[in-house]
C-alpha cells in the first residue's frame, strides 16, 4: 500500500468471484486467510455464519463475541462458543496471544475507541483480519460534495441520526492508524459495493476512491 | 429462592407476628424420595477435616439412563431448594421447582436425558445434615454437624453418581448456589463434566452477599426458641428467626422493578393505613407469607450451614488466587447465564467466570437475559433463558452423539 510499504492486493488466496457455495465474499476472503486448525476469535460474530464456515471448512477452534442476544442464541444453536459482550469492553480480558487469528468484520467504525480496540486485537491475535466500510468511496464523497448530505449507501445504509457507525474512516485513514499503533500490513484488498473483490492492481488512491470496503491482514510489528 | 414469588399475591394470611411451631421437619429423617446410604466404609471426606460416616443422600431422577450411560444430567439446587426438581413437593404440595426448564420436550428434555438431582449434604430434605441424628449420640446433630462447603456437596454428589453407575455427566446445570456447585464440579472433576451451565451465580460470594447471610443467621440465633441449636430436642422451633431470615433474603431474590410492578405501595385491605404495625402494605403481607411458608418446610440449622457454605465459596482462592487456574486444560464446554436485574449475582459475576474461562482457553458461551425479575428469574418463566439453554444443550447433545 504505497507509503505503508505493504503489498496492496497481493493475496493470491483470495477468491475472485462472489458466488462460492452461497457464502458472503467477505467471509470467503477471511476463509482464504485462515490456516486450517487455527484458533480464531470473531468479534461481532452475528449469527455465527463466519465461525460455522471456518469450523466446517477449516476445522478451526472458533470463538465469538456478539452484542445481540438474538445473535448469541443463533450461535449457541450452531454449537458455537460465543459470549454476549462488546469489543469496547470485553477485549481487555483476553490474554496476550490467545488466538492465531482475530477477526473484526465491519465493526471497528462502530466502536467507541477504535485505536484501543485495534491495539487489543493486535495483542490478542497473532494475526488480525479487519474489514470496514471505506468512507473515501466515490459515492460517499459525491454525496457530501454535490448533495451536501451525510452519505447513505449500500455499505452505510442508516441515516446519520440512527447509524451505529460513529467513527468513519477511509482506507487511507486506516493505514495511518496501522502505522500509529505499530501494525504491520501483511495483505490488503478492497471489495466493491456488492462485496466482490476488485480484480485489477491499481494505485492506492484508486482503491481509496472505488473500494466500498477495505480488508486488511495485520500483524503486530 | 425456590417458591415462586408469583404465587402469593392473593394471600390473606395476616399473621401479625410469625407464629411458632414445634413440627418436626420429617423429611430430614424420612424423605419421600430414594436415598443412597453410605456406611463406615465409604465416608465423605469434608473440607473441615471430618470424615463423615455414615451419611445419606436423598435424590430424585427423571428419564432413563441410556445403554452407553452417556446421557446423565445433574441438576444442582439452590440454597433452600431440594431434590424435587420435577416432582410434587412432599411438604408444600407444589410442583417441582424447575419444571419450567426440565421435563418432556423442555430444554433439559427428560425424554432424552437421565436427570438426577440430590439434596445437598447439610440440607434438611433427606440428605445428612444438622437435623439428622448423630449416630454417636442418638440426638440430632445440631451445631455438632461439621461445617459444609460447596466442595463437600460436590464430593457427595460424585459418590451418589458412582452409586448410580454414572461415570461422566453429559450436563451439569444449576442456578445460584447450584451454579457454584456446577463451577466446583467443573474444577474438581473436569473429566466427568461434558457440558456445564452455571446460571445466575458467581465464582465467589461477595461481601454484600455474606452480609445479607449474616443478618439472616443472626435473626435465627437471636430467637430464644433456637436454643443454641438444640431446638429439636427442646421441642421448639426458631420460626420467628428463620422467618425473618427468609424475609430479608427474599428481598435479595427480587428486584426493585419487580416489587414495584407487583405490589407498588398498594394497601393490603381497604385503602387507608391502619395506624398500626399490622401488615398494611401488600409487600409486607407477601414477605410475612414468604417467611411463614418457609419455616414449614426448612430447618433453621440447615439454613445456617448452607448460607455458610456459600459464604466460604471462593473458587479463585482455592487455586492460588487465579480463577483461570481452576479451569486450566478443561475440555468441558460452558454456557454461563445471568439476568439484567439480578443484583445478588450481577452480570459482572458471570463475566468474571467467562473471562477466567477465556483465559483458560475453555470453550465458553455467555448470555445475559433481559429480565426485571431479579435473581429468582432463573426459576421462573423466562423464554429467553429457555431458548438459549435449548440451543446450547441441543448442540452439546449433537457433539456427544446423543
Amino acid at each position: 500500500m504505497g507509503d505503508a510499504g505493504a503489498p496492496w492486493d497481493a493475496a493470491e488466496a483470495l477468491p475472485r468471484s462472489g458466488e462460492v457455495g452461497g457464502a458472503r465474499v467477505d467471509h470467503l476472503v477471511v476463509l482464504g486467510l485462515v490456516q486450517p486448525g487455527a484458533r480464531v476469535l470473531d468479534i461481532g460474530c452475528g449469527d455465527g455464519t463466519l465461525l460455522a464456515l471456518l469450523r466446517d471448512r477449516r476445522g478451526v477452534d472458533g470463538r465469538g463475541i456478539e452484542l445481540s442476544r438474538e445473535g448469541v442464541n443463533a450461535c449457541l444453536a450452531r454449537g458455537l462458543s460465543v459470549i454476549q459482550g462488546d469489543a469496547d469492553t470485553d477485549l481487555a480480558n483476553y490474554p496476550d496471544g490467545a488466538f492465531d487469528v482475530v477477526v473484526l468484520s465491519q465493526t471497528i467504525q462502530a466502536t467507541r475507541n477504535p485505536r484501543i480496540v485495534l491495539e487489543h486485537l493486535l495483542r490478542i491475535g497473532r494475526q488480525v483480519i479487519i474489514s470496514f466500510p471505506n468512507f473515501g468511496h466515490w459515492r460517499v464523497r459525491a454525496e457530501l460534495a454535490f448533495r451536501g448530505r451525510m452519505p447513505v449507501t449500500a455499505m452505510l445504509p442508516e441515516a446519520w441520526y440512527e447509524t451505529p457507525n460513529i467513527h468513519h474512516c477511509t482506507i487511507r485513514d486506516f493505514v495511518g492508524l496501522c502505522r500509529l499503533v505499530g501494525a504491520h500490513i501483511e495483505k490488503a484488498t478492497a471489495l466493491d459495493a456488492r462485496g466482490h473483490r476488485m480484480r485489477f492492481s491499481m494505485p492506492w488512491w484508486v482503491w481509496n476512491l472505488i473500494g466500498a470496503q477495505g480488508v486488511f491482514l495485520l500483524r503486530r510489528e | 429462592m425456590d417458591t415462586s414469588p408469583d404465587s402469593c399475591l392473593d394471600t390473606r394470611t395476616d399473621p401479625g407476628v410469625l407464629r411458632e411451631t414445634a413440627r418436626e421437619p420429617s423429611q430430614a429423617l424420612d424423605p419421600k424420595s430414594p436415598v443412597a446410604r453410605f456406611g463406615a466404609d465409604a465416608p465423605l471426606p469434608m473440607d473441615s477435616g471430618v470424615m463423615l460416616a455414615p451419611f445419606q443422600i436423598a435424590y430424585q431422577t427423571a428419564g432413563r439412563l441410556n445403554a452407553d450411560r452417556s446421557n446423565a444430567v445433574l441438576i444442582c439446587h439452590a440454597l433452600t431448594g431440594d431434590q424435587h426438581f420435577a416432582h410434587t413437593h412432599p411438604v408444600t404440595g407444589k410442583p417441582g421447582w424447575w419444571e419450567t426448564l426440565v421435563g418432556p420436550g423442555k430444554p433439559v428434555d427428560t425424554d432424552r436425558f437421565f436427570v438426577v438431582c440430590s439434596n445437598v449434604i447439610g440440607s434438611c430434605m433427606g440428605s445428612t445434615g444438622p437435623a439428622s441424628l448423630n449416630p454417636e449420640t442418638g440426638r440430632p446433630y445440631g451445631l455438632d454437624f461439621p461445617l459444609v462447603t460447596i466442595r463437600d456437596m460436590v464430593r457427595a454428589q460424585a459418590m451418589l453418581l458412582d452409586h448410580l453407575g454414572i461415570g461422566d455427566l453429559f450436563l451439569c446445570i444449576g442456578g445460584s448456589m447450584g451454579g457454584m456447585q456446577v463451577l466446583q464440579w467443573a474444577a474438581l472433576y473436569p473429566e466427568r463434566v461434558f457440558a456445564a451451565m452455571p446460571i445466575a451465580t458467581g465464582a465467589r460470594h461477595s461481601a454484600q452477599n455474606i452480609a445479607f447471610h449474616e443478618v439472616g443467621r443472626q435473626a435465627i440465633m437471636a430467637d430464644p426458641a433456637w436454643a443454641d441449636g438444640r431446638y429439636l430436642e427442646a421441642g421448639t422451633r426458631p420460626a420467628k428467626g428463620l422467618g425473618v431470615a427468609r424475609m430479608g433474603a427474599h428481598i435479595t431474590y427480587l428486584s426493585e422493578a419487580a416489587l414495584h410492578r407487583k405490589f407498588g405501595r398498594r394497601f393490603q385491605a381497604g385503602s387507608a393505613p391502619t395506624f398500626s404495625f399490622n401488615a398494611d402494605f401488600q409487600i409486607e403481607s407477601y414477605l410475612r407469607h414468604q417467611g411463614l411458608s418457609f419455616v414449614e418446610r426448612f430447618d433453621a440449622n440447615a439454613y445456617l450451614y448452607l448460607t455458610r457454605a456459600m459464604d466460604y465459596f471462593d473458587l479463585a482462592e482455592d487455586h492460588g488466587g487465579v480463577l483461570a487456574n481452576a479451569f486450566r486444560g478443561t475440555k468441558t464446554r460452558f454456557c454461563a447465564m445471568s439476568f439484567t436485574s439480578d443484583w445478588l449475582f450481577p452480570t459482572a459475576d458471570s463475566r468474571a467466570i467467562v473471562h477466567a474461562l477465556n483465559a483458560a482457553s475453555a470453550p465458553v458461551a455467555f448470555v445475559e437475559v433481559e429480565s426485571d425479575k431479579g435473581h429468582d428469574a432463573f426459576l421462573l418463566d423466562e423464554p429467553a433463558m429457555f431458548s438459549a439453554a435449548k440451543g446450547f444443550i441441543d448442540a452439546a447433545a449433537r457433539a456427544r452423539g446423543l
